[in-house]
């Protein structure tokens, strides 16, 4: 073999580095990583329905708000917001889950993903044909009414591919957590292999996290895709 | 006047309605007989639509009253939802609930607003459905019928609720002709059970033999009303004459 060849694949494919640290990246990193992106999504989700309602309110008062979110959260570098929560809330003496950093990554990053699924659900509700709205209001429904029972089951079903879309963004966006200084056991997928990398002067661990990563977003992607395109399929999908 | 019972199903007083600048309803007066069906003709853009849904406040007008079965819908103070649930409207696109079975898009309001057990909802909504000949369609989805059929669901939908007043928004215009009939057929029907009725179509055969009343809109104003033989055969003004010259 060439001997850039070789250093290239001592650099990043070192067999011996790349198996050790691929054990504790499956057994600790993978289910951390899982968990915040999962806890992460379930704090967007219920931000986001929360903005997208008020981002379609009738008054400007409750609209003007939201949309200020909305700007403000997609308009900053994702590393920033999550130092600025993650660090600043308990340097603020606001240390509502105490010292559990995790916690405040979880939020940190469902507060990011909330204003990104706010626009997600937004398009699906407002996708929802207004004459169904006005066909439950001519029944006697109240706006409410209307809105739990017509709007909201068809705007959520409208979205479901790419709100799961935008899961394999957080999962890629939970590796910025490591700005937070996480636990050893805590450890998602990235930081467990950037602390591999330091100790063994090799980068194979990162490629071991990428693998990982690729594993989870690739197949993810694809269902999505596939799903897309099948409920786009589906007759009376959208009218 | 308060709940009187003699007085007409539904009472227009100098309606005006406007979209931004653009004036759609001018004054409009008009009363429409109980248990009778009236039937609103005009070129398309003549307000009959628009005055249509004034009628249960789907818009707003800003000036004018109106009056269903003697409640002033347009009383700021009234209760709009239980108003409403009196006045059945069914719609040219059929706007059915596209989630629901064909069963629960007649039941929803009925448990909902009227607080029906889901039994008894089913119930009514069976009854309801069999009337318009859907009976063995409650599992289907809305996407899965044909636009009559779909028609046919969303009048029940409306008559489950025992309304006093049906709406009809041009609720043959979107079918396939060979659909239209059955519609029709289900709305000669319903005229005949004495509920008040307005309709606004450009059925003129439907207009001319189950009208009680005929009002002929132009421009947002009503130009001509009576009887529709009357109407029909002996047209008064020059803009009736031509358009009944146009569609018939």
């Amino acid at each position: 073999m060439p001997i850039g060849l070789q250093r290239i694949q001592e650099t990043f494919f070192d067999p011996a580095i790349l198996w050790q640290a691929l054990r504790t990246l499956v057994v600790v990193g993978l289910p951390n990583t899982i968990l915040l992106s999962v806890l992460a999504s379930l704090i967007g989700m219920a931000v986001g329905l929360l903005i997208a309602t008020g981002l379609m309110a009738p008054r400007r008062l409750v609209r003007f708000p939201c949309r200020f979110y909305v700007d403000v959260l997609r308009g900053l570098p994702h590393i920033l917001t999550i130092y600025l929560i993650g660090q600043g809330l308990p340097l603020a003496g606001l240390s509502i889950f105490g010292r559990d950093t995790y916690a405040y990554a979880a939020l940190a990053i469902g507060l990011i993903e909330g204003a990104y699924m706010a626009e997600i659900f937004r398009a699906g509700l407002q996708s929802v044909e207004r004459g169904q709205i006005e066909a439950a209001r001519t029944l006697g429904m109240s706006g409410a009414q209307a809105f739990v029972y017509i709007m909201l089951p068809q705007g959520i079903r409208r979205v479901l591919p790419p709100l799961t879309g935008q899961f394999i963004l957080v999962i890629k966006g939970t590796s910025l957590v490591f700005l937070l200084g996480l636990t050893a056991t805590q450890r998602e997928i990235f930081s467990i292999a950037q602390d591999a990398a330091i100790n063994s002067a090799n980068l194979s661990p990162l490629t071991a996290a990428g693998i990982l990563y690729l594993l989870l977003t690739v197949p993810l992607t694809y269902a999505v895709n596939n799903w897309d395109r099948r409920m786009r399929m589906a007759p009376g999908s959208s009218r | 006047m308060s709940a009187d019972v003699t007085g007409p199903g539904i009472r227009f007083e100098r309606v005006d309605k406007f979209f931004g600048a653009h004036q759609v309803l001018h004054q409009i007066t008009l009363d429409i007989p109980k248990g009778l069906t009236t039937c609103l003709i005009g070129p398309s853009g003549s307000g009959k639509s628009t005055l249509l849904r004034c009628t249960n406040l789907l818009e707003r007008p800003q000036a004018g009253r109106i009056l269903v079965e003697g409640q002033e819908i347009t009383d700021p103070k009234i209760d709009l939802d239980r108003l409403r649930t009196k006045i059945g409207m069914v719609f040219q696109h059929f706007n059915l609930f596209s989630h629901l079975s064909v069963m629960d898009n007649v039941a929803l309001a009925l448990r909902k607003v009227r607080g029906m057990k889901r039994q008894e909802a089913e119930a009514v909504a069976m009854e309801q459905l069999g009337a318009v000949g859907l009976a063995g369609f409650e599992r289907r989805r809305p996407s899965g019928l044909s636009g009559g059929q779909q028609q046919r669901v969303a009048i029940a939908r409306a008559l489950a609720m025992k309304p006093d007043v049906m709406l009809f928004d041009e609720a043959t215009s979107a079918l396939d002709p060979e659909l239209v009939k059955g519609i029709l057929e289900v709305m000669r029907d319903l005229s005949r059970s004495g509920i008040t009725m307005l309709v606004v179509t450009h059925e003129m055969r439907f207009a001319r033999e189950v009208a009680g009343q005929v009002v002929f809109m132009d421009q947002g104003r009503i130009v001509e009303q009576g009887k529709p033989d009357r109407l029909f055969d002996a047209p008064e003004s020059p803009r009736l004459r031509t358009f009944l010259d146009q569609v018939l």
